[in-house]
């Protein structure tokens, strides 16, 4: 009885899970990713496009620190060949050195190295930037999430919905509005749907055209130029700069899991055999001794 | 181990020559192969074994894991992401070693409510109960310093918050938190020796752990109907019984444990922690892992700093007191019916103490972790200990032979009577 009285309870508490977040901020919207669920993968057209976007918009203020330039060529990313990968290194500038010298030098890049920053520092990177430097984005799609609140936290764990970071991310990109009539909006801020508080740092990053995708043979584009394709692409890449080996890991998890179910299952049978000695009679084994 | 004198004769003239020597395959014959074990454990006990096989997952994956990682605040956080990235399987280790530890706290909470639940805690139990109660202080001292190694926000502010109520402490709380954070708040010295200790504490708790086994030797196990052996028909040796028994259980947590590993390997954690540690940015909400929500709610319930210490250390505390706070004859609370809704309630209470401590301390949230902290010393201080005079317990079976054979008046619609219901073997 009381334990129906507090399932009733919990039923109670989990309908009341609110769609806006803690500080009354909507809850970014749930999109389609390809890389979700246990068979997910990334799209290398989408991560190659997402890596275009980031060049051309993002590059300019926020670097991508953790990633090196050969990471863009290694299976489970966007998987330009090693050639691309090199031409690409090269075009950035590398401080290097002390040489023999002595002295601290310029080299193109090579694969080896990690994107450098486009600030030489954080304190160079607040200055150029109103006061906040721009994070680095090689981890946002892990480093950003929103509250679910009960039952959802629940539910998440059997849908393995493990992609509020990469929606709250494109949400963001998606939510420059203009500010309601009567909304105080500061020197320097910017509206945000989604961003809790409402004033982002950030100007609007993204505006529809503003990258050039790739054409199809009819001269059509692969996917829409607009800033909602744009934020998509964009986020597929920052997922995968987050979380490189995804697709190896998933793929290892399917063998691991399925090896341990047939392990459990023999071992269950195994179990079962071995315990079919001991029936519901007095004829068990006898332990040889007794405790004290 | 227990007295009795092993039955083990080694067949090999090597197997003589070392047992004279060192009698090692003794002890192991007398303590996991031959020991007596009751036959009517159900799978509530296996989980001690997926317990050394975690303490001993997490050192594997921990040694590993040193092997690259830097114990130093410019270093740390980067070491970890060299591990996820470019490291081979370093992403593998790396989710073992997190998922592992909340694993760790999963099983170690079962075990926990098991012993309370069929009263394992009861003589001639009491030290083995008060080596585990040892054993999950060390689990969480280990824990909480091991947040605090990848060096993300979260990592810096919970060590943060939990080191600055250690001052709270009369007397020596300050020179404590000075020992503690090498300097005047956290920073790199208080990083690098979280590290020493977080590598140091596992062995501690892997010694303590024989002495927990040592001392669960002399009685031998407790059992669902809390009636001790009495013949040997009451028992089957550990092998292949309980070994089959455990190794089975183990590979089913196992699958568990790889779902959130292979799948969701960021569920249980929080995601500032991908945001490098940085004093002068606070998150908008501190929340340590889940294993320590419950007591982070006690923490924050207590509306006077010191008072919230005292009542989070009791709450551990309280727990090796138990075998002296029951004060009922009957060890089971499959034989206590009215205790048994005692036991959910506390059960319930721990969770809403759980789901609370991850809520910011704000308006209704505060009055109902008040609630749900007294409750919880009020069930060990005054439930516990009145519930023992004043309950009338079922009967108890004679034996546990007699609790899996069943009743000779067997049959459906009998009501208890007499007899105990019998119970499913294995």
């Amino acid at each position: 009885m009381i334990k129906r009285t507090l399932l009733i309870a919990a039923a109670i508490l989990g309908f009341s899970a609110p769609v806006l977040s803690a500080e009354g901020t909507p809850v970014p919207p749930q999109l389609k990713w390809s890389f979700h669920g246990p068979f997910g993968t990334f799209d290398r057209a989408q991560l190659q496009r997402g890596f275009k976007v980031y060049r051309e918009v993002c590059a300019s203020c926020h670097g991508l620190s953790y990633v090196a330039f050969r990471n863009l060529s290694e299976p489970g990313g966007p998987q330009f060949s090693e050639a691309q990968v090199r031409a690409l290194a090269a075009e950035y500038t590398i401080k290097d050195g002390p040489n023999d010298a002595g002295d601290m030098f310029d080299r193109p890049g090579r694969a080896a190295d990690r994107f450098p920053s486009p600030f030489p520092n954080e304190n160079a990177a607040a200055a150029a930037n109103g006061g906040k430097a721009p994070p680095d984005l090689s981890l946002m799609a892990k480093a950003r999430t929103y509250e679910r609140g009960f039952p959802w936290f629940v539910i998440d764990m059997f849908t393995q919905f493990a992609e509020t970071g990469p929606d709250y991310v494109a949400a963001i990109l998606n939510g420059y509005k203009e500010p309601p009539s009567g909304f105080n909006l500061p020197e320097g801020g910017h509206y945000n749907e989604y961003f809790p508080g409402h004033i982002i740092a950030m100007p609007k990053p993204l505006s529809d055209g503003q990258v050039e995708y790739p054409k199809l043979e009819s001269g059509q584009p692969q996917v829409p130029e607009t800033v909602d394709q744009y934020a998509r692409d964009l986020t597929a890449f920052l997922m995968w700069t987050a979380e490189p080996h995804l697709e190896a890991r998933k793929r290892l998890g399917l063998q691991a899991i399925l090896f341990l179910i047939l392990l459990s299952g023999l071992l269950y049978f195994t179990k079962k055999k071995v315990w079919a000695r001991v029936g519901h009679s007095d004829t068990a084994p006898a332990a040889t001794f007794l405790p004290d | 181990m227990s007295q009795h004198p092993t039955t083990y004769v080694p067949k090999s003239a090597f197997g003589k020559w070392f047992e004279s020597r060192l009698p090692i395959a003794g002890l192991v014959h007398s303590s996991f192969i031959a020991f007596p074990v009751p036959r009517n454990l159900n799978y509530f006990w296996t989980f001690g074994a997926i317990l050394v096989f975690m303490l001993i997952s997490q050192i594997v994956t921990g040694v590993f894991l040193a092997m690259y990682y830097a114990p130093n605040a410019s270093m740390a956080f980067q070491s970890v992401e060299h591990i996820m990235r470019d490291v081979n399987y370093g992403w593998l280790l790396r989710y073992l070693h997190a998922n592992g530890a909340s694993m760790f706290f999963v099983a170690v909470y079962i075990h926990i409510f098991r012993g309370l639940y069929y009263g394992s805690y009861k003589a001639p139990r009491e030290i083995l109960w008060i080596l585990g109660v040892i054993i999950y202080g060390l689990m969480m001292a280990t824990a909480f310093m091991g947040y605090v190694l990848p060096w993300g926000q979260m990592s810096y502010w919970g060590a943060t918050v939990i080191t600055n109520i250690l001052a709270a402490i009369p007397v020596i709380g300050d020179t404590i938190q000075s020992l503690l954070w090498g300097g005047y708040s956290v920073g790199n010295p208080t990083l690098n020796r979280f590290f020493s200790i977080h590598y140091l504490l596992p062995f501690m708790i892997f010694g303590v752990v024989i002495l927990h086994v040592w001392a669960l030797h002399v009685p031998g196990q407790n059992n669902p109907t809390g009636v001790p052996i009495k013949s040997g028909k009451d028992a089957v040796p550990f092998t292949p019984y309980a070994t089959i028994k455990d190794v089975f259980a183990t590979v089913v947590f196992l699958i568990f444990f790889a779902y959130f590993v292979f799948y969701i390997p960021n569920f249980m954690g929080h995601a500032d922690n991908y945001v490098p540690a940085n004093p002068s940015v606070t998150p908008a909400h501190i929340v340590p892992e889940w294993y320590f929500l419950p007591f982070y709610a006690i923490l924050r319930a207590i509306p006077d700093k010191l008072g919230g210490v005292i009542a989070m250390f009791a709450s551990i505390a309280v727990l090796a007191f138990v075998p002296w706070l029951d004060t009922s004859r009957v060890r089971s609370t499959a034989y206590r019916p009215l205790y048994k809704q005692f036991f959910w309630i506390l059960v319930a209470d721990a969770v809403l103490l759980g789901w609370l401590g991850a809520k910011p301390p704000e308006g209704w949230y505060v009055i109902v972790s008040q609630v749900a902290t007294a409750y919880y010393f009020i069930h060990f201080l005054v439930i516990l200990p009145v519930l023992g005079f004043v309950e009338r317990p079922l009967p108890l079976p004679n034996s546990i032979l007699e609790s899996v054979m069943g009743s000779k008046k067997h049959g459906a619609g009998m009501p208890a009577g007499a007899n105990a219901e019998p119970q499913s073997k294995g």
